[in-house]
C-alpha cells in the first residue's frame, strides 16, 4: 500500500499472484461454459452414428450430413429408384444417397431463421425506441406519480412471463394475432420494454441536462436537441439495452412455441422438431443451433465497446 | 445587442425563492456582473433571462419585448455554463458550428465555416479544431464554450461563472480577453460570479446578490466605497474589509448611531507611535511576496491589513492603529454616510 497514489485513474496494482489466479480463473470460467458450446458445434459436424455413439466420439470424420440434413427433407427410396436418378447432384445429394434417401426439397430452417431475425430485430427496435423515449420523459420531466408509473412498468416483469401465456394465447387468439409476426414482435416488445425503460433512464439520467439546455438556447427545439444531443451520448446505453434485449428475444423459447406453429415460427421451437429416421437427428440440431448463434454473436461483437462500457456503467466513473 | 429588463422578478423553486423581486435594466452594450456567494439565485436569474426558468412573478423584457411567449431557441441569447459546456460527441469545429446549424438560423455552409474561423482565431483554438471536444485542456474547452457563445450575434450574452474551472493563470488571461471582445462586439453582457477580481476588472456595473435579492447595484467604485450595508462590503476587497465594534475606537469621530465600523485595508494606519489610540499585537504575518497580510489582535479583536513587503515587522510587535475615514454602519448594517 506504500504506492497508494491518490489521482483518479489509479487504483493499487494486484500483485503478480492475484494476476495470475484471476487470469486462471476466467480461463477456467470461460472454458466450462464453451464446452456445452464446443460440443454442439462439434456434433454439427458429425454423422448421426457418430453423435449418440458411446463412449461419445471426441475425434471423428467430419461429415455434412448435419447440414445437409438442416436445410433439407428428404425420402426414403429404394436402391433401384436411386440409381435410376444419375450421378448425384453435389455433395449433399451424395451423403443421402449414402443413407438410401433422395432430397425431396428445402427444410422449413430457412424461412424459420428470417421469421426469428424479423421478429427479434423488430421487437428490439420497438423496445429501444419505445423505452429511451419513455426513458427521457421519466428523467427530464415531472411526471405525476413517476415513480408508481416506474414501478407499474417494472412490476411486469416480477413474474415469469410465461404465466400470462394462457390469457395471452386467447386474447391473441380474438384478435387474430397467433402465428403471426407482428403478434411476436408486439409480444417481446412488451416484455423488454420494460427492462428497456430502467436501463435506459439510468443512462439518460447520467447525461447532464445543460446539453439540452445549451441546445435549447443555442436555437434548437428540445425535439431536434433530443437527436442531436441526447441519443449520441445516450448510444452506449442504447447499444446495452439493445442487446439485452435482442437476446431475450431470440432466444425466447416457450411463447414461442406456445403461440405460433406454422407462418410466424420462429427458430427455436422449429430446432428441436428437427426428426430424422428412428429419432432425433442431433447432427442437424447441432448445425441449426450452431447456425443460430451467428447473428447474435455477431450483433454482440459489433456493439461490444459499448456493451462493456455499457454494462459497467456507474460502477467506474470516468 | 438589446437590453434586458427584469421587473419585479421572482422565481420560486416550492418554498425556496432562489429570486425575490428583482428589478434589473442591463443597458444596450453594458457589461453587468451579478455578484454573489452559491446560493444567492445568481444562475437562476440568468436562466430566467434565458428562457431555461419561468418566473413565478414578474416580468422579462428583452429588447423591449415580453420574452414569456418566447422559447429558449427564439429569445437569441447566448449562454455560457459553468460546465458541461461543449457537446462531447462532436469535434471542436462542429461544436463551434453548432448554434450556426440550428434550424431557427439555416445558415450556408461557407457562412458557418467563416464564422467558426473567425472565432477560433479570435480565442487562439484554431488549431485545435479538428480536436474532440473531450480531448482539450480545461482552458481550452473553456475557450469553445465562449467561442460558442460569439460565434454568432446573438441580442445578450449570458455568461454563468464561465472561469471559474480555470487555473489562476488562465483565469486572468481569459478575463482580459473577455473584456477585449465585449468591448469590441459592443455586447450586452450579464456576467455571473463569486470572484470579486472578475466583478472589479470587468464590469460596467455590479450587482450584489444575497439569498435571492439584488442588494445593490452601481459601478465597482460606487459598490467598494459606497457599499450600502455591511453584506455588500464584505463581498469586496483583499483582504476582506474589518468590521469591528464602534467601542473598540471610542475616542474615534464617528456619526451617531454607529454600531460597526468596517475598516478596509486601506482605511487602516499601523505605526510604532506612542500615541493615545487603541494597540494591537502582531499576531502573524503571511508574506505574498510583493506584500505582507499583517494579522492584528487588538484586544478581543482581530483584524488583517496589507503592509508592504519590506516591513521589519515581526510578531509579537505592539503597534498603534488608527483609522483613516472608514465605513460606518448602523445597528440593522445599514451603512450611514460620515
Amino acid at each position: 500500500m506504500s504506492s497508494a497514489s491518490t489521482t483518479a485513474h489509479s487504483v493499487v496494482e494486484p500483485s503478480a499472484n492475484s494476476k495470475r489466479l484471476a487470469g486462471f480463473l476466467v480461463i477456467l470460467y470461460a472454458v466450462i461454459s464453451m464446452i456445452p458450446l464446443a460440443w454442439i458445434f462439434a456434433t454439427g459436424w458429425k454423422t448421426p452414428p457418430d453423435s449418440i455413439s458411446y463412449p461419445p466420439k471426441v475425434v471423428f470424420d467430419p461429415s455434412l450430413e448435419g447440414y445437409c440434413n438442416l436445410f433439407t427433407t428428404r425420402t426414403r427410396q429404394t436402391q433401384d429408384y436411386i440409381e435410376a436418378q444419375g450421378p448425384p447432384q453435389g455433395a449433399c445429394d451424395e451423403v443421402t444417397r449414402k443413407r438410401e434417401m433422395v432430397i425431396a426439397g428445402p427444410s422449413n430452417y430457412v424461412p424459420r431463421f428470417i421469421n426469428s431475425l424479423i421478429i427479434a430485430f423488430g421487437s428490439t427496435f420497438l423496445a429501444v425506441a419505445l423505452g429511451v423515449l419513455s426513458a427521457y420523459a421519466f428523467s427530464r420531466f415531472k411526471i405525476p406519480l413517476a415513480d408508481d408509473l416506474l414501478f407499474f412498468i417494472l412490476s411486469t416483469r416480477m413474474m415469469p412471463p410465461i404465466a400470462v401465456a394462457i390469457p395471452i394465447y386467447l386474447m391473441y387468439r380474438e384478435l387474430g394475432l397467433s402465428d403471426s409476426a407482428l403478434g411476436m414482435i408486439l409480444l417481446y416488445t412488451a416484455v423488454n420494454v420494460s427492462l428497456a425503460v430502467w436501463l435506459l433512464k439510468g443512462f439518460i439520467d447520467e447525461i447532464p441536462r445543460e446539453y439540452e439546455e445549451a441546445a435549447m438556447i443555442d436555437g434548437y427545439t428540445r425535439l431536434h436537441a433530443f437527436f442531436k444531443v441526447v441519443l449520441p451520448q445516450a448510444a452506449t446505453g442504447i447499444a446495452a439495452t439493445a442487446i439485452f434485449c435482442l437476446i431475450f428475444a431470440w432466444n425466447e423459447y416457450a411463447f414461442a412455441v406456445l403461440l405460433t406453429s406454422g407462418r410466424a415460427q420462429t427458430a427455436p421451437p422449429f430446432i428441436p422438431t428437427i426428426i430424422g429416421e428412428g429419432g432425433m437427428d442431433w447432427p442437424a440440431v447441432g448445425a441449426g443451433t450452431t447456425l443460430f448463434l451467428i447473428p447474435i454473436v455477431v450483433f454482440t461483437v459489433l456493439l461490444r465497446k459499448h456493451l462493456l462500457r455499457g454494462i459497467t456503467f456507474g460502477a467506474v466513473r470516468k | 445587442m438589446a437590453e434586458i429588463h427584469l421587473e419585479s422578478v421572482t422565481k420560486r423553486f416550492g418554498d425556496v425563492a432562489a429570486v425575490q423581486d428583482i428589478d434589473l435594466v442591463v443597458q444596450d452594450g453594458e457589461f453587468v456582473v451579478l455578484l454573489g456567494p452559491t446560493g444567492a439565485g445568481k444562475t437562476t436569474t440568468l436562466r430566467l433571462i434565458a428562457g431555461l426558468e419561468k418566473p413565478t412573478e414578474g416580468r422579462v423584457l428583452i429588447g423591449g419585448h415580453d420574452a414569456a411567449p418566447r422559447s429558449p431557441a427564439e429569445r437569441d441569447v447566448a449562454f455560457v455554463f459553468q460546465q458541461y459546456s461543449l457537446y462531447p460527441h462532436l469535434s471542436v469545429y462542429d461544436n463551434l458550428a453548432f448554434p450556426l446549424r440550428a434550424p431557427v438560423r439555416r445558415q450556408s455552409r461557407e457562412d458557418i465555416h467563416k464564422a467558426v474561423e473567425r472565432v477560433a482565431r479570435m480565442l487562439r483554438i484554431d488549431h485545435k479544431l479538428e480536436n474532440r471536444a473531450t480531448r482539450l485542456s480545461g482552458g481550452e474547452m473553456q475557450r469553445v464554450a465562449i467561442g460558442r457563445a460569439l460565434v454568432r450575434q446573438p441580442s445578450v450574452y449570458l455568461m454563468d461563472e464561465p472561469l471559474s474551472s480555470l487555473d489562476a493563470k488562465l483565469r486572468s488571461e481569459l478575463r482580459l480577453e473577455l473584456q477585449h471582445i465585449q468591448r469590441d462586439l459592443g455586447a450586452t453582457m450579464l456576467y455571473v460570479t463569486h470572484d470579486q477580481i472578475e466583478a472589479m476588472t470587468m464590469a460596467t456595473r455590479i450587482g450584489v446578490l444575497d439569498h435571492g435579492r439584488l442588494v445593490q447595484i452601481g459601478t465597482p467604485r460606487e459598490i467598494y466605497e459606497s457599499p450600502r450595508n455591511t453584506y455588500v462590503a464584505t463581498r469586496l476587497g483583499m483582504p476582506a474589509i474589518n468590521l469591528l465594534p464602534a467601542g473598540a475606537f471610542a475616542g474615534a469621530a464617528m456619526p451617531p448611531g454607529t454600531t460597526l465600523i468596517g475598516a478596509r485595508t486601506e482605511h487602516i494606519v499601523v505605526d510604532r507611535g506612542q500615541g493615545g489610540g487603541p494597540r494591537a499585537r502582531v499576531e502573524w504575518i503571511e508574506h505574498l511576496g510583493d506584500q505582507n497580510h499583517l494579522h492584528l489582535v487588538m484586544g478581543d479583536h482581530r483584524l488583517v491589513t496589507l503592509v508592504g513587503a519590506d516591513t521589519n515587522l515581526s510578531v509579537g510587535d505592539e503597534l498603534q492603529v488608527s483609522l483613516r475615514r472608514p465605513l460606518f454602519f448602523a445597528a440593522d448594517g445599514e451603512r450611514i454616510a460620515a
